[in-house]
Order: C-alpha cells, then structure tokens, then sequence
C-alpha cells in the first residue's frame, strides 16, 4: 500500500433534522465510504471540496489546511485542487467535449491546448472533441468527467456514487474502465458508495457511516471479514444480525434465535470480548447468510434446525428463510449457490452448520 | 387603397421609433439589472430571497398608474431627488425621454428577473459545483457556464421584456408625459388620437402593434422551441 498525503478531517455540521459529525485520519490513497443513503456520505465529500461548509471543524490534506473553523480558514473551492464526480457528472451541456476538459485551465492557449489533447489520448476520445455532453453515451461522459478532472491535476480526486444511476450490466463495465483509468493516478481517490461490492472492489481503507456518525474504520477486507458493530455488519452485508444477552452464568444469549453461546468455545474469535479484562461489551452477534454450511466439518460448528422453511429461487442462488429453533421468535437467512446445494436435487437439510470462528461478535 | 397607402407615406412615425427607442433602451438596462438581480437572488438566503423578490416583482403586479406615482414621487423637479438631480447634472426625468426609459424600465424589469430567475432555478446547481471546484472563478463560471446554460429561458425573459416595454402606457404618461416627436410612444398615440375621434389613424397604429407584437411572439416561440420539444401534449 503506497503511502499518500496525511489526511486530517473533522467535520461538524448541523441540518436541522440531520446532523454530521465525524472525525478520521487516514493515509492511504484509496478510500471508500460506505454507508446508506442519507447517511451523510455526500455532504462529507462536498465539505471536502468546499462545496458546503460545516459548522465546526478542520480539513487537512497534507501541507494543505483547507478548512479550520477555530483560525476561521474556508479556502474556496477554487484553490484546493479537489476533484469531484458528480453522479450525473455535471458536464457543461453547451460546451462540447473539447471546451468541457480545458474547462478550468489556465494560462497559454497551446498549453491548454496540448494538455486537452493529451486527456483526449488518455481517455479514449478521439473523434468525439466536437460532441457536446448530450451527444454521448454515459460511459463516454464518465470519461469526459474524468478527463475535465484529470486536466486540472488536483491532488484528490472524489467519486460520489459514480455508478449508482447504471444498470448492472455497465456498472460492472464502467467499474472497472475507472479503475484502470485512475491506476496510474498518484493522489488520493475517495470513493462514496452504498453498494458494498463497490467499495470493497476500489478503496484499500474504508470508513462505515450511519446516520452521520463514523461507525467503523479500517483496511477494507478486515471491515468486511469481522465488522465490530451492528452498523457495520450490517451495511457489509451481513442478513442476519440480533441482540445479544449476558447470563448470569457467563454464557450468551440470542433470543431471537434462541441460541447460547459461550466465550471460551469461540476460540480466539472471543478473546477480545471477557469482561474483566478490559474486553468490549458484545451486544449483538451476527451471521453472514452465504456462511452456513449443510455438512458438519472438521473444525467445530454450532448447528441450527432448518424449520418452516420459505425458499426463494434466484438465477445462481437459493435463498432459504428458516426458524432456527422451536420456540425461536426471529428468522434466519441462508444463501446458497446452486452449485453447492441444489434444493432440486438435494432437497432441504434438516440442519445447517456454522463454523464457531464465523460467529461475529459486535460491540454495539 | 390609394389613400391608405397616402395616409402612411405621409404619417408621422416619431411614435414608432420613440417607441422602440424606449423598449431597445429599456430591455438592454432591465438585461443587466434583472440578470444581476436574479444571480444575486440565487445566491441570497431564504429569508432575503423573498424580501429582495416581493419587492423586484412588486411593479409587475402593480397597476403601472401607482408605479407612476411613486415614479413623480420621487423625479419630480419638486421633490428632493429630482430636484438634485436637476440642479446638480441638468437632468430632468420627467417630460423626458429619459423618463420614457425609467418608465418602462421599471414596469418591465420584473419580467426579466422572474424569467432569468426560473431559468437559473431549473439549473443543474452541480454544474456551477463541479465548475467551482475545476477552479473556474466565479465570473468565468457566471458567463461561461451559468447564462449559456440558461440561454432560452433568459432568451425569452428578454424578449418579454422588450414587448412590456414596446407597450408601455400608464407610467410613461405620467413620468414622462405625451410630447410629440419627443415622447410620444405609439401608446400614448393611439389613446390621443382616439380620444379626438380619429378611429383610421389609431387603426394604422393598432395594425402597427399588431404586426410587432406577432412577430415579437414569433421570435419568442422560435427561442423556446427547441426546449419545448420533449413537451408532450396533454
């Protein structure tokens, strides 16, 4: 992981019947924010951009301090070299592909020239310079974008749901074009998704919002692989998640499930959790649908009666709604490929395993 | 037949160039202002926002006799700004043609805010974003970015405007008064010689508005037609 600019943010803004109010660190130079909509994904990268202010708080992206509201510093948009993708990339419509890249340069006209020519090579769009915005498909106007950005050489580059306007078909297609096309670019890259593949396929480091608060942070396939939180779990994707209660003996329980578990038979998985020494409190545990397995293995595994099940077929997958106990008030949910488990021709299990280490533990 | 084409041989057509005189002269300035006006509005808070439009569009809801008022009110040489004016630069607004021009000016002036205004609102605010973060500084963003993109409709705010001016009665009479070949508008002409009796030579005016107004309309509807395309119909 190549090291980037240092970058210090804290932002503190207040909307009435919204407020947002983080604070990270971070130097990496591809970073997701992950988070439903609404959950002030946006707002924090227009705060960044200088778009909107926040009430309180401070912006640094390396030597550059863009925002501190104690010293009453608000550099405007136009000096800090902050790049942003709109989702619907926001193309000047009277301007053709030509105009919309040299844009924001400035200085001689053959420089400008020179180095629009250049994002033209770069990005693929010889033949298209005289074309205005409303003449193109979307994939060239993302590219158009990305080259209006690029041709201003900013330092950090904002993506704010880049995709989600798309149908899947080209989602998938335009991820991966953007993904090459920033490779080589050496600033930072900040990523605002809902979609968890998204994130989890573009940024190194990922921040988990809800509801305007920083839920989580970390390398990305560690969030995804053990989130600590509710927030967390749930936003990566996780479908089944309930309350956790400590009984007086120690050991745990999952109404909803009606399901005890205890610390010592989770193995390292719980070594962080004993009270007493300094352990965090569990308050919820959770269980990745695609996790459950129909046979036992070797490792030890907690096992669920599969009862009064509700089967939904989808194209590679079956989803399979169940109640994992007799007196269990809540439901499950087991996804599984078709390739490891036909219902067809393997009919229903009577029971599922779950790896004791795949129980996630969540601290709030 | 021989005789109309007589009558407009001889007719005096100071009143149709005072009037578009007046309405070139006028629509240039409310161009300006109400363009201004509006980016100021966009920009302005919302409690602002509506003080600073209630009163840029009270002269549009005004009957144009009260605007006229206020108008002497304020120019004439009898009361203080007037009278300043008078003394200090030898302008006199009133019986003017300038007073021609503050008139209509101030009658039109709503139409092109409100029309510049609800063409800025429809606006793609990200584009003005996207442009300030590219660096663009906020004049460059305004010429280049925000008026091209809101062209038709400030398109036909301006022309709006020219026809409200063109027309222009009520306050004009009273700023500006009815001086023939000095600031007589076709308008005025009309209600003078109506008021003599003389229904063939208001007429021939009435046919001379007529054609304007139509080809004014024509103009407006060519602007916005391209727009109005992916209209459906109801």
């Amino acid at each position: 992981m190549k090291k980037a600019l240092a970058m210090e943010i804290r932002i503190e803004k207040d909307l009435g019947d919204f407020r947002l109010d983080l604070a990270f660190s971070s130097d990496c130079r591809r970073i997701g924010i992950l988070g439903a909509s609404g959950c002030g994904k946006s707002l924090t990268l227009k705060c960044i951009a200088g778009i909107e202010t926040p009430d309180r708080g401070r912006i640094q992206i390396g030597e550059k301090l863009m925002f501190d509201s104690q010293r009453r510093i608000s550099q405007k948009p136009q000096v800090r070299r902050v790049g942003y993708l709109f989702q619907n990339y926001a193309l000047f419509p009277t301007m053709t592909v030509e105009q919309n890249i040299g844009a924001g340069l400035t200085g001689k006209k053959p420089a400008i020239r020179r180095q629009v020519s250049r994002m033209v090579e770069l990005f693929q769009l010889e033949g298209l310079e005289k074309r205005l915005p409303g003449q193109l498909s979307g994939g060239q106007q993302q590219r158009v974008a990305l080259a209006r950005i690029l041709a201003y050489e900013p330092e950090v580059i904002l993506l704010d749901e880049p995709f989600s306007a798309l149908d899947v078909y080209l989602r998938d297609q335009m991820q991966r074009e953007l993904m090459e096309l920033l490779k080589d670019y050496p600033g930072i890259v900040i990523l605002v998704s809902h979609n968890r593949d998204e994130v989890y396929r573009m940024s190194e480091e990922l921040l988990i919002l809800e509801k305007g608060r920083l839920a989580g942070q970390g390398p990305t396939r560690e969030l995804f692989r053990e989130p600590k939180n509710t927030a967390a779990a749930r936003l990566t994707g996780c479908k089944n998640i309930a309350a956790c209660l400590r009984q007086g003996d120690g050991t745990f329980l999952i109404p909803e499930w009606e399901f005890t578990f205890s610390l010592l038979e989770l193995g390292s998985r719980g070594a962080g959790f004993f009270k007493g020494r300094g352990g965090r409190e569990i308050h919820a545990a959770a269980i990745r649908a695609h996790q459950f397995r129909v046979r036992r293995t070797e490792e030890p595994c907690f096992s669920f009666p599969v009862l009064e099940p509700v089967v939904t077929e989808d194209l590679f997958e079956f989803h399979i709604s169940f109640r994992p106990g007799e007196a269990a008030p809540g439901r499950m949910d087991w996804k599984v490929s078709k390739e490891i488990w036909d219902l067809e021709r393997d009919g229903l299990p009577a029971r599922l395993f779950l790896k004791k280490e795949d129980l996630l533990l969540l601290d709030g | 037949m021989d005789e109309i084409v007589k009558l407009l041989t001889e007719l005096d057509y100071s009143p149709l160039f005072i009037s578009l005189k007046t309405g070139i002269a006028a629509t240039v300035v409310s161009f300006f202002l109400g363009i201004y006006a509006a980016g100021k509005a966009m920009k302005a808070g919302p409690r602002a926002k509506a003080v600073l439009d209630g009163i840029l569009t009270l002269p549009l809801v005004l009957p144009p006799t009260v605007a006229g008022f206020f108008l002497l009110l304020l120019f004439s040489t009898r009361r203080p700004v007037g009278a300043y004016l008078y003394d200090k630069f030898d302008l006199k607004i009133i019986q003017s043609w300038a007073g021609c021009v503050i008139a209509a000016t101030v009658i039109a002036f709503p139409l092109m805010y409100r029309n510049a205004r609800a063409a800025f609102e429809q606006m793609d605010v990200n584009l003005i974003y996207a442009a300030r973060t590219l660096g663009m500084p906020e004049r460059k963003i305004f010429w280049k970015v925000v008026l091209p993109t809101a062209g038709p409709g400030v398109a036909a705010g301006t022309v709006l405007t020219f026809a409200r001016a063109l027309g222009e009665y009520g306050a004009t009479s009273m700023l500006a008064g009815n001086i023939a070949g000095k600031t007589g508008t076709i308008s005025q002409k009309i209600a003078m010689v109506l008021q003599d009796g003389d229904y063939r030579m208001a007429g021939i005016w009435v046919g001379i508005v007529l054609a304007l107004a139509f080809l004014l309309v024509l103009l407006l509807n060519l602007m916005l037609g391209k727009k109005l395309k992916h209209v459906k119909r109801w």
